[in-house]
């Protein structure tokens, strides 16, 4: 029997505001609240109101056999606490039906896994941590930001005792092997893998409003109908996309919700069901494994993370980035550690790719790469004087760890000295 | 005695240095109780300072005969001139020049910019230049930079009244080397011909004399000179928000200012202190390719870009700074480490500028020499008394680089063509 595992991404990046030199020391506000706003109303009204709605309809509708999972990032939930708590509170609705599946990130759907374990172990427990307060729920199945995956990433999340992650199905990882079976990790089999049907997945996030495809338009007869002839042993299709396919990268004239809205009731039909990611591996056992030397993702025609680390100024801005990164571990100041992740966010060095040049990175606000480098470079030197002036530079990091527990300790210690007194001292009394 | 001036630029829309030297040198020529100055601009925007000379713009004078009510003028014109002139202007109409595009008031555009089609508005320029060069009443004619040289020679065949071209920069300048040969072509001709040739340095002098084939005897130095700042001007103050120094380079980013010499010394200073930053200030065609290189040298964390800055921005920038640097290549003059110099700012300048040639109290250097470069700015930030030093002593001296004196030596200049 086959079964789909429908997956969705929500993300939004914090936009950063025009950050000028001048503002380098004197300014420590680094967003663009007006457009992170304006950008997120506008995707929230398009599509994540109206999308919450759809699903919660379809899992009533069909008694809880339609099912769903959701992977959304520290950064966007909290942009959403507090442009658009609506779309949270449709998000918990859904949560309660049973029949959704939220999956664990990192915090800032940052590139940390490429750069630091230890920041990388940080944030995906931060990000399960906000999941569980928000949706009542530990989440067990791992979904690195983007898609990105490689034999590395998939030891640290094993380590961390995840059973299974989503990644892409990549044509660089399967060679001839077809997604819709389940994998394991060539490097820690205990990690089984989804990858995600890069065919069918696309056939609606990109091409669904395509005139000039040959196969428009789709409906979900058509969609189901080509399931359903795949092989009798795949029994396996991952359809990951962003939470925007619905509304907003396909806007609600091209009848995408139409079609979401009939794809239960067809497949269902042809006895094809729906899976969230963890019941599926509890279902089902992986066939083979799989290698994965380099990075991979779902991002442009490689499917690696050159949209991300692809040039000079990405490497550079990571680099340095990343560099102050044990500092900031240190740092106790609230507003840093927000910066921090904020800093972090992916979307920050997609802008600085030069794939489309001399035009903007996809989605970019700015005019081209070399202006988000910049405009990132001044933010990032700021930042960079701020976690420098918590602690004197001259101390190394490893020195200060210490004095900084004998601190902490310290505190213990009295505390611990101060009650014995109180005791002794009512005993005394007594 | 009257001169009658060919100018691109006047302040205070400009794009270069061309502009400040033109007011500048204006503004001190005026100085003397009998000097009259007509300067013809293409495009004026109409808030010009005309108190010490009278602007006439190109694109205001009329190359065919319209027959337009004076109300229509006053409306149209009255911000850039008196209507009259516009009546005398039109009675000089040499020639029928129906062929070119002219609109209901019998005038052509002109962007006042440096356009694609650049040939065709200096063309356009010199036609003008007979309308005006008959309407008006002058004994010399003036000529500022290669733009206008075709103008001044047509004025000058007109009227016979003896030509003096001021090179404030050739086309070796802004080329490296690669000559463009229209422009060439256009340089040459107007030198040639001209009775007299004004350089703002020796620098300029000896490319005019070695690449145009000059006579020396006919080319004179004219440094330029700094106009003092203004109370305006004085009372900004510095917006620097960091602990660091700052070491600042500001012009346009392009081949002939040397950017790439000073993100390598920028890299070099970083490498043996922390507590500095530098700022590349204004924009242009090599900006991408300098942000590029700051990544690669791994300084981009201290290496800022602001992107074009104009008007009071450009003081602002100068005075949250501690030292600025100008490694050109092949500078004319270069009025820039003047201004910084009046802000209180210790300069380093390449031995390839023409204010070289008159500064003592600034650190020179071939813009070549990173390591001179690097090991100079480290100094400044370094050595409180080295900065303080640079920054007294270079105020007394470019006080006293006057634009007042540059005008008495063109006044030579004038008269001795004249005789």
């Amino acid at each position: 029997m086959k079964t789909i595992c429908l997956y969705f991404q929500i993300h939004q990046p914090v936009r950063l505001k025009r950050y000028r030199f001048f503002d380098i020391g004197s300014d420590h506000y680094y967003y663009d609240d007006f457009s992170n706003e304006d950008i997120l109303r506008g995707i929230a009204d398009r599509s994540f109101l109206r999308a919450n709605a759809m699903l919660l309809d379809l899992i009533n509708a069909h008694n809880g056999k339609f099912k769903v999972a959701f992977s959304v990032s520290g950064a966007v939930l909290e942009q959403l606490e507090i442009y658009v708590p609506e779309a949270i509170d449709g998000l918990k609705e859904l949560a309660q039906t049973g029949c959704v599946e939220f999956l664990s990130e990192t915090y800032g759907h940052s590139l940390s896994c490429l750069y630091s374990e230890d920041e990388f172990k940080k944030q995906v427990e931060d990000h399960a941590e906000k999941i569980e307060l928000l949706f009542g729920k530990k989440p067990k199945v791992f979904r690195n930001t983007e898609l990105i995956y490689s034999d590395e990433i998939g030891d640290m999340v094993h380590r961390m005792g995840y059973k299974g992650m989503l990644t892409e199905g990549a044509k660089h990882l399967l060679g001839w092997k077809s997604p819709n079976y389940l994998y394991n990790s060539v490097s820690s089999p205990g990690l089984k893998l989804l990858l995600r049907n890069m065919k069918f997945s696309e056939d609606i996030m990109f091409r669904f409003s395509n005139y000039s495809w040959s196969d428009y338009p789709l409906t979900a007869d058509k969609f189901i109908n080509w399931i359903n002839a795949l092989p009798e042993s795949e029994q396996l299709i991952n359809l990951f996309m962003n939470y925007e396919t619905l509304g907003s990268v396909q806007p609600a004239d091209t009848g995408i919700f139409e079609f979401f809205k009939a794809l239960p009731k067809f497949a269902l039909d042809k006895a094809i069901s729906f899976s969230t990611p963890s019941e599926v591996l509890n279902k089902l056992k992986p066939v083979d494994k799989i290698s994965a030397p380099y990075p991979c993702s779902w991002s442009g025609e490689e499917r690696d993370t050159s949209a991300w680390t692809g040039n000079t100024l990405q490497r550079e801005a990571l680099k340095k980035l990343y560099n102050i990164g044990e500092r900031v571990m240190l740092c106790a100041d609230r507003r840093i550690k927000q910066d921090w992740i904020y800093l972090q966010v992916s979307d920050h060095f997609r802008f600085m790719s030069t794939k489309y040049f001399p035009g903007p990175s996809v989605y970019s606000p700015y005019e081209n790469a070399y202006d988000a480098f910049s405009n990132y470079m001044n933010v990032l030197s700021d930042f960079i004087t701020r976690v420098n002036a918590q602690y004197p530079i001259s101390i190394d990091n490893e020195e200060l760890n210490a004095l900084l527990t004998t601190i902490r300790n310290q505190e213990n210690t009295i505390a611990k000295l101060e009650s014995d007194l109180t005791k002794l001292k009512k005993k005394k009394a007594v | 005695m009257k001169a009658l001036m060919f100018g691109w630029e006047f302040p205070p829309h400009i794009l270069g240095g061309l502009g400040t030297a033109s007011y500048g040198l204006t503004k001190g020529m005026a100085m003397q109780p009998d000097m009259d100055i007509t300067f013809v601009i293409p495009k004026p925007w109409g808030d010009e300072d005309q108190s010490f000379l009278k602007i006439i713009g190109s694109c205001n004078t009329p190359l065919v005969w319209k027959d337009v009510s004076p109300e229509k003028v006053r409306e149209r014109f009255g911000k850039y001139m008196d209507p009259q002139d516009y009546y005398t202007l039109r009675d000089h109409i040499y020639s029928d020049f129906r062929y070119l595009n002219t609109n209901e008031f019998g005038t052509i555009e002109f962007s006042g910019r440096y356009p694609d089609n650049l040939l065709e508005e200096i063309n356009n320029y010199s036609i003008v230049a007979g309308v005006i060069a008959r309407s008006n009443n002058f004994d010399i004619i003036h000529s500022h930079d290669w733009l206008t040289y075709p103008a001044g020679l047509h004025a000058k065949t007109i009227t016979g009244k003896p030509l003096v071209i001021h090179v404030h920069a050739t086309d070796f300048d802004r080329s490296r080397g690669n000559v463009n040969p229209r422009v060439y072509a256009i340089e040459k001709d107007g030198m040639d011909n001209a009775d007299h040739i004004i350089t703002v340095s020796n620098l300029t002098r000896n490319i005019v004399i070695e690449k145009y084939h000059q006579d020396p005897k006919k080319v004179t130095t004219v440094h330029n000179a700094v106009e003092p700042l203004s109370p305006e001007i004085e009372a900004i103050q510095s917006k620097k928000g960091t602990k660091d120094k700052v070491i600042t380079f500001l012009g346009r980013i392009t081949m002939q200012k040397g950017p790439e010499y000073f993100v390598e010394a920028a890299a070099r200073v970083l490498k043996k202190t922390d507590n500095v930053r530098f700022v590349m200030a204004g924009s242009g065609d090599m900006m991408n390719q300098m942000i590029r290189l700051a990544a690669q040298r791994n300084i981009a964390d201290k290496f800022h870009f602001t992107g074009f800055l104009k008007g009071k921005q450009v003081y602002e920038m100068l005075k949250s700074s501690d030292v600025y640097v100008m490694p050109s290549v092949s500078e004319p003059f270069g009025i820039s480490p003047l201004e910084a110099m009046q802000c209180g700012v210790p300069s380093i300048i390449s031995k390839q500028s023409g204010c070289a040639e008159i500064l003592t109290n600034a650190i020179k250097t071939d813009y070549w020499d990173i390591e001179y470069m690097a090991d100079a700015m480290y100094s400044i930030i370094t050595y409180p008394s080295m900065f303080e030093y640079l920054k007294e002593e270079g105020l007394k001296e470019v006080n006293e680089i006057k634009w007042e004196y540059a005008g008495q030596k063109v006044r030579k200049i004038y008269e001795s063509v004249m005789k």
